[in-house]
């Protein structure tokens, strides 16, 4: 394949990705929130409404997402475990782990 | 675990309610609420507790023994438990009983709180024990409650007395709050000071609870954010020694007349405050890991103000 091919297929393929994505908008993500070290990385992210936030223990001792409003609440994730939440409304939400509480993150949802 | 406060001369009243016992043959203590029998004794052995009693109170300390632990910082945390609880059958003074200042579990699975009883009962003594934020993971506290809180207030608090010592067990892991530390909260406070009302400046009183309840190190949560306000009702005793777990390792202050104490772990050790990243099991030689690990004793003894407090590591 020539460079110059495989450029154009590159052009074609974001052009087809950019149509898909106008075609779907309502199309959702999946973010990761680390918990590593006693905190949650990233502390404080911004998503759109829709999205799913996916947390996932990488510590040896057990946390949780706890809510501030107990809008979701996990059970104890051991390591490794993972906790999923669709934000389906825009707002600031505040949470923290129930069991060491001095961990605290938030998730910020923007309407689309 | 009752909340029985007998609250006159609790040392005098019991040996007095073993003499009435043993006189039908049976030897009842009544040590921490929890009545139970020493079985058919004979006269000499009651006199032996007796004399037990006029010596003074040891008793022990056991903590974060985490059932079902199994990471690099402590692949078998049920056989340190164990070896714990055979040196502690191997002390030739049996003590007065032991407490348990929490973490018993891990992840506070039924077949986790049977392993901790399997191993701790073969102590043959008397378990007092208060929560750890890994005992309550499971919503309503059931599990937790069902073996250990019969009897307790809220989630678990509790007071006994022993050899004219008030002891009281306090839950600093409940209804925690994003931000913060670990917390009493108001109902356990006001019980605080309703349950020293009326006793005497002299009483010593030892309270257990499993987060420090001293601003050890708030950058990882190792205090207890309302302590003061509970630290204030004890101000007017004489002698008050502040027993904890949670940060795995020995840490003492004497701030007063008031005495804290941390225990080490039974499962794994924890950095030093501030050095590592972050608190959590904490992986050293293997060689090592016996001197981390290990239990406390406590001595009361009539007439001196502060208990005697001993750590002994599962090897030195």
């Amino acid at each position: 394949m020539t460079r110059t091919k495989f450029l154009a297929l590159g052009a074609m393929a974001l052009l087809v990705a950019a149509a898909m994505a106008a075609a779907s908008p309502a199309r959702a993500a999946d973010i990761e929130v680390k918990i590593d070290n006693f905190t949650f990385n990233p502390q404080q992210i911004t998503v759109n409404a829709g999205d799913t936030v996916i947390w996932v223990n990488h510590d040896d001792i057990p946390h949780t997402v706890t809510s501030k409003t107990m809008a979701f609440r996990s059970k104890a994730m051991d390591t490794d475990d993972k906790f999923s939440f669709t934000f389906a409304t825009p707002g600031k939400f505040d949470y923290f782990c129930s069991l060491h509480p001095h961990m605290t993150g938030t998730i910020v949802v923007e309407a689309k | 675990m009752t909340t029985h406060d007998h609250g006159d001369g609790p040392s005098r009243r019991r040996v007095l309610e073993c003499m009435t016992w043993a006189g039908t043959g049976v030897l009842w203590t009544i040590s921490g609420g929890v009545p139970h029998s020493l079985g058919l004794v004979d006269e000499a052995k009651a006199s032996e507790a007796m004399a037990a009693d006029a010596k003074g109170l040891t008793f022990l300390q056991i903590s974060d023994s985490h059932m079902g632990f199994d990471k690099p910082a402590n692949p078998n945390a049920k056989g340190t438990l164990e070896e714990a609880i055979a040196r502690i059958k191997a002390i030739p003074q049996k003590p007065a009983f032991m407490i348990h200042t929490g973490d018993i579990t891990h992840l506070s699975k039924v077949s986790e709180f049977d392993d901790a009883e399997k191993i701790i009962s073969q102590a043959k003594l008397d378990v007092h024990y208060v929560p750890g934020e890994h005992d309550i993971i499971d919503p309503d506290i059931k599990l937790y409650k069902e073996r250990y809180g019969r009897g307790t207030k809220g989630p678990g608090y509790y007071s006994f007395d022993a050899n004219g010592v008030h002891f009281m067990g306090l839950v600093n892991v409940a209804n925690l709050k994003g931000g913060g530390m670990g917390s009493l909260g108001e109902e356990q406070l006001k019980w605080v000071e309703d349950d020293l009302k009326g006793k005497s400046a002299s009483t010593p009183i030892v309270v257990f609870a499993h987060i420090p309840l001293w601003t050890l190190y708030p950058q990882w949560g190792w205090g207890t954010e309302d302590s003061a306000q509970a630290l204030a009702t004890l101000k007017r005793f004489g002698s008050v020694t502040v027993l904890n777990g949670h940060i795995h390792q020995v840490m003492q202050k004497v701030e007063g007349n008031v005495t804290f104490h941390t225990a080490r772990s039974t499962a794994f050790p924890q950095p030093a405050p501030g050095a590592a990243p972050s608190p959590g099991p904490m992986k050293v030689p293997d060689d090592k890991l016996r001197s981390m690990l290990g239990t406390a004793s406590v001595t009361f003894k009539q007439g001196e103000q502060r208990l005697a407090i001993i750590d002994t590591p599962l090897q030195s």
